[in-house]
């Protein structure tokens, strides 16, 4: 009697039941910074972020996916509680974003190691993680921070400049960024200063100095508002046009509006540009210009690149997730088309690519905007891939 | 030699800028006996008021001069809705009011001007520099700051010794109950100064602007600076807000300018270098600590 | 004790302390495993919390480095980790000994200031820590550090999360039992009593200064404790856990809470983290995306709580006899 009575609602319960099952969605966690001064980064990703997912059309390997923001407020600790959230409440299947260096390494291993979780980082690449930190639920689509420097010092060092004046803010990624540029730019160092973090408003000491040393260039990393703030500075001063500046992270298209004509000219390095020839790159702009009336900025070209990434690795195992190894293989293989251009995963899963010059010039409507001028390097492996122990 | 006056010009200039933004709070602090974080608050309204206003009348001059009423209509309703309430109390209460406060101003901003920063740019007639001595050129806009921050130091000074009004913050630095009193209407009165203090705030913040940038938070990063500074003066005391901030702006000068020099004269360089940074930023709080050890109410500060 | 029970606030007390006692078995037989993670920090925060209210509640110092003490407690663990130390015999005793330390020597040299002066110049010497920590090249600076949890062999085992909550719950129930002694001990009586009048207490012949020092250690001591716990929890330990927020959060919940009563500074804890996860979806469901906006909302809260919730949420309960 009971099997009859059970008979039709368990075949109805399968019936409703598996569709409801292929349709589950896929689920990728954001974290990155919503609010405070360093909102407008986080805004471009998500941005960027919510055009890949319409670009993709919402499906993954034939699955819906939603994509779930958290705002890490700036704090290595709220980071880390939010990605906790993502992973055991809300039982994300990837968790991407992570701007800051230290909130990724707060929240690096309750995401990979207790949620066993595939993390991707669009931003924040410290050495450790490059190094003997590296994980297999680890994948970047940036770059590991000494390398954009390297591009920019072998740039330097080709160009034959043969002395630089070296500046940036006195905290973990500033140094990983003057460590960067020495490793390959071989002149003579005129003088390096690091500037107080976050709280310094004036350049006027180091500025001074810099005008005592007389170098053939200065290098500078002040990314997002102390950018607007030493281009200001370096344009008052009147060391424009005396000493050339080079620069990493610190002109981009959040701040260019704000550093407005005084970053004409100014070159820095870049593994994206906006400009770069590829279609995936082409589309990602236009639509993304047409949507928000500006140029997207490298934070959320590497956000794009992570949903992306993500995706075709769902779409080659047509969206089923439930095989943790086969997952992280498929993501291994960076099977899809970057708007960087195609590049390879190294040992320690961040990317063998290529670094670019680029300069600051004006667009046909008359917009500030960032150009391809040269190519840095190519197929660049971070130095610090040696010291993980994943093949 | 001109580097050495370089640099001393510099910590001048960075002193006076701190100077109005310390003049305010101890102002309150002195007449009102009010912890008021929100000062930063005003700090940024003023700056990001003046982009507007900037914006509008398409002069920084112009724009400037209306921030200035603007802000102190600004300073008279945060007074009116909020601080009145909080004279009484103690400055637990206080801090957490205006902790709240800073909270508020923040999401205010991003919601009024968005999450990017915005940049005010140097007026085109200060956009040059001047030469102080032969080939040593120095930016005029910062000689702009200095002369703003002087005639507020003098204009200070006269109200404070010369008029009805100095009379009575001096009187309330010293003893609140006495200008009761007097007969004075207090509430005018506190309205009044936390009205000025609000526009020299703003006058700091649109002031800095060209140099720095307009940003939300902007005013939280040099708050703790700014009581560092009437710390040291002494709370309440003006002629101790100029002083102190004179002081700290030399010693900031000082541990970025020449201390990575004079360290490596007996460390190695890497250690210099990195070690440098750590001192100078740290500088300011051994100072401040020095001088409470000394001097348990600061330099200039009423004894207890 | 049996008539602490009858009053509401009895009844209120027993429940949190009951709730919280059982909660890995609750949140275990719903699937809720990230509620045990606040949980875990809400606890962490409460031991906190309680010994800044020794002597910002009890004493009436207005501490504004208090986070300071997360940070001793959490590089004392991070820094003997990494230097191959990892059994929590030697790390605890040496990060709460620290801890207890650095405030002995802050106490003597803070305690003769008065009103805003105390105030900032703790907040000098917690940011005087704070750069140092971001100055701290080997030990990550402001990256900060990924340590493995201290090591009680055999008898513990904090991977664990369900373990390592009890663990931290039975701290708590230790630092309220001790905090409760200390209020109600002569000592605390001159503590209390040097607040409303120091001249009075000073004038009765108690030394008030060297009570306060003492008051000052220990409050030092039990912070210490929680910056050990807090960097077990995280496994992680970085610049940012002695941030001056930080601070200001610790005087915000104590407040919150009901300042100078014993449960008051567990009642606050509760009530910002239930405030800080339930804002923003509260916010979304009125309208979506409002939700990051929470803080515009949490702002004026603050202020109505210090213009008229003088006694916290302790005062709910009614006013307190005796």
């Amino acid at each position: 009697m009971k099997i009859r009575l059970f008979g039709p609602t368990t075949i109805m319960a399968l019936a409703l039941g598996l569709p409801a099952m292929a349709q589950s969605p896929i689920k990728i966690g954001f974290v990155s910074t919503f609010s405070g001064p360093q909102a407008a980064i986080g805004e471009d990703m998500r941005r960027s972020a919510e055009l890949a997912k319409e670009h993709l059309g919402g499906k993954m390997g034939g699955k819906p996916f939603e994509i779930v923001y958290e705002d890490d407020t700036f704090k290595p600790d709220v980071g880390k509680q939010k990605s906790e959230k993502l992973v055991q409440q809300d039982k994300v299947n990837f968790v991407t974003g992570y701007i800051w260096s230290n909130v990724l390494l707060a929240s690096l291993k309750t995401v990979t190691d207790e949620g066993d979780t595939i993390l991707v980082s669009a931003n924040a690449g410290p050495s450790q993680i490059a190094g003997e930190l590296c994980n297999k639920n680890f994948f970047s689509t940036s770059w590991n921070n000494d390398q954009t420097p390297m591009a920019m010092g072998e740039y330097l060092q080709k160009k034959g400049v043969k002395s630089l004046y070296l500046m940036a803010p006195n905290y973990a990624a500033g140094k990983d960024m003057m460590a960067g540029v020495k490793r390959t730019f071989k002149g003579e160092i005129k003088g390096e200063d690091y500037t107080k973090w976050p709280d310094q408003l004036d350049f006027s000491a180091e500025l001074a100095k810099i005008r005592a040393a007389k170098p053939e260039g200065i290098f500078i990393f002040y990314p997002g508002a102390h950018g607007v703030q030493f281009l200001t500075q370096y344009a008052a001063s009147g060391l424009k046009g005396q000493v050339p500046l080079y620069q990493v992270f610190s002109i981009d298209a959040i701040t260019l509006p704000q550093q407005k004509d005084l970053a004409l000219g100014i070159l820095g390095a870049q593994e994206w540009v906006n400009d770069l020839p590829n279609d995936a790159n082409k589309k990602y702009v236009a639509d993304f210009k047409k949507k928000h009336g500006t140029y997207p900025s490298f934070y959320g070209a590497q956000s794009y690149d992570a949903i992306m990434l993500i995706a075709s690795a769902a779409e080659a195992l047509k969206g089923d997730l439930s095989n943790k190894d086969k997952v992280r293989a498929e993501m291994k293989k960076a099977n899809f088309k970057s708007v960087r251009g195609d590049f390879k995963f190294g040992n320690n899963n961040f990317p063998i690519e290529n670094f670019y010059i680029q300069d600051t010039v004006k667009d046909a409507a008359g917009m500030l905007t960032l150009k391809t001028v040269a190519t840095a390097v190519t197929a660049a492996v971070d130095p610090y891939a040696s010291k993980c122990p994943m093949k | 030699m001109d580097y050495l006056l370089l640099q001393v010009l510099n910590g001048v200039q960075l002193g006076l800028l701190m100077f109005l933004l310390a003049a305010g709070l101890t102002l309150t602090f002195g007449i009102m006996d009010l912890v008021n974080l929100a000062h930063g608050s005003l700090y940024m309204m003023g700056a990001y008021i003046a982009w507007t206003l900037i914006g509008w009348t398409d002069s920084f001059v112009l724009g400037a001069i209306l921030t200035l009423p603007a802000t102190f209509l600004l300073g008279i309703v945060v007074e009116a809705v909020v601080m009145r309430r909080l004279y009484a109390r103690d400055h637990l209460d206080q801090v957490l009011a205006t902790f709240g406060l800073i909270l508020f101003f923040n999401e205010l901003v991003r919601v009024i001007w968005g999450p990017a920063g915005k940049s005010i740019s140097v007026p085109q007639f200060l956009s040059h520099t001047v030469d102080i001595l032969p080939g040593v050129p120095y930016p005029a806009y910062r000689f702009a700051i200095i002369a703003v921050g002087a005639v507020v130091a003098v204009l200070l000074a006269w109200l404070v010794a010369r008029t009805r009004v100095g009379m009575l913050i001096r009187a309330g630095a010293s003893n609140r109950r006495m200008i009761a009193a007097l007969g004075v209407n207090i509430e005018l009165l506190f309205s009044l100064v936390f009205g000025l203090g609000a526009v020299f705030a703003a006058l700091a913040g649109l002031m800095a602007a060209p140099l720095t940038s307009v940003k939300i938070g902007m005013g939280d990063d040099i708050l703790i600076l700014a009581f560092v500074i009437i710390v040291i003066g002494g709370i309440g005391s003006i002629k101790g807000a100029f002083v102190a901030a004179m002081v700290v702006g030399q010693i900031d000068i000082v541990g970025r300018a020449f201390l990575p020099d004079f360290l490596k004269t007996f460390m190695s360089n890497a250690a210099a270098s990195s070690a440098a940074p750590a001192i100078s930023q740290v500088l300011v709080y051994v100072v401040m600590a020095g001088v409470l050890i000394w001097r348990p109410t600061g330099l200039f500060g009423q004894r207890t | 004790m049996m008539a602490a029970f009858r009053t509401p606030r009895g009844l209120a007390t027993v429940a949190i302390l009951l709730v919280l006692a059982v909660l890995p078995l609750l949140t275990q037989a719903f699937d809720q495993r990230y509620l045990l993670s606040i949980g875990t920090r809400i606890v962490i925060w409460a031991i906190a919390a309680v010994s800044l209210n020794m002597i910002l509640g009890y004493g009436g110092l207005v501490s504004f480095g208090h986070a300071v003490f997360f940070g001793i407690g959490g590089y004392a663990v991070g820094i003997l980790d990494a230097h191959g130390v990892s059994s929590g015999w030697i790390q605890w005793p040496v990060g709460v000994a620290m801890a207890a330390l650095w405030a002995a020597l802050v106490g003597a040299l803070s305690l003769r200031t008065r009103g805003v002066y105390f105030i900032m110049i703790t907040l000098a010497f917690a940011q005087l820590l704070y750069y140092v920590g971001v100055g701290l090249e080997a030990y990550g600076a402001d990256d900060g550090l990924n340590i493995s949890r201290s090591r009680f062999a055999g008898l513990i085992d904090m991977r664990d999360k369900a373990s390592f909550y009890w663990l931290c719950f039975v701290l708590l129930c230790g630092t309220l039992w001790f905090c409760s002694r200390f209020a109600n001990a002569r000592f605390g009586f001159v503590i209390r009593g040097a607040k409303s009048n120091d001249l009075r207490m000073t004038a009765l012949g108690f030394p008030v200064f060297r009570y306060r020092l003492a008051a000052f250690t220990i409050s030092g001591a039990f912070g210490g404790l929680a910056g050990i716990l807090l960097a077990n929890e995280g496994a992680y330990i970085s610049p940012a856990m002695m941030s001056w927020v930080k601070s200001g959060d610790l005087i915000v919940i104590v407040v919150l809470g009901g300042m100078g009563t014993l449960f008051g500074p567990l009642y606050g804890t509760i009530a910002f983290f239930v405030l800080e996860e339930s804002l923003p979806p509260v916010l979304n469901l009125v309208q979506k995306g409002w939700g990051e906006y929470w803080q515009i909302v949490f702002g004026p809260m603050l202020v109505l709580i210090a213009l008229y919730a003088r006694g916290g949420i302790d005062s709910l309960f009614g006013r307190r006899h005796g």
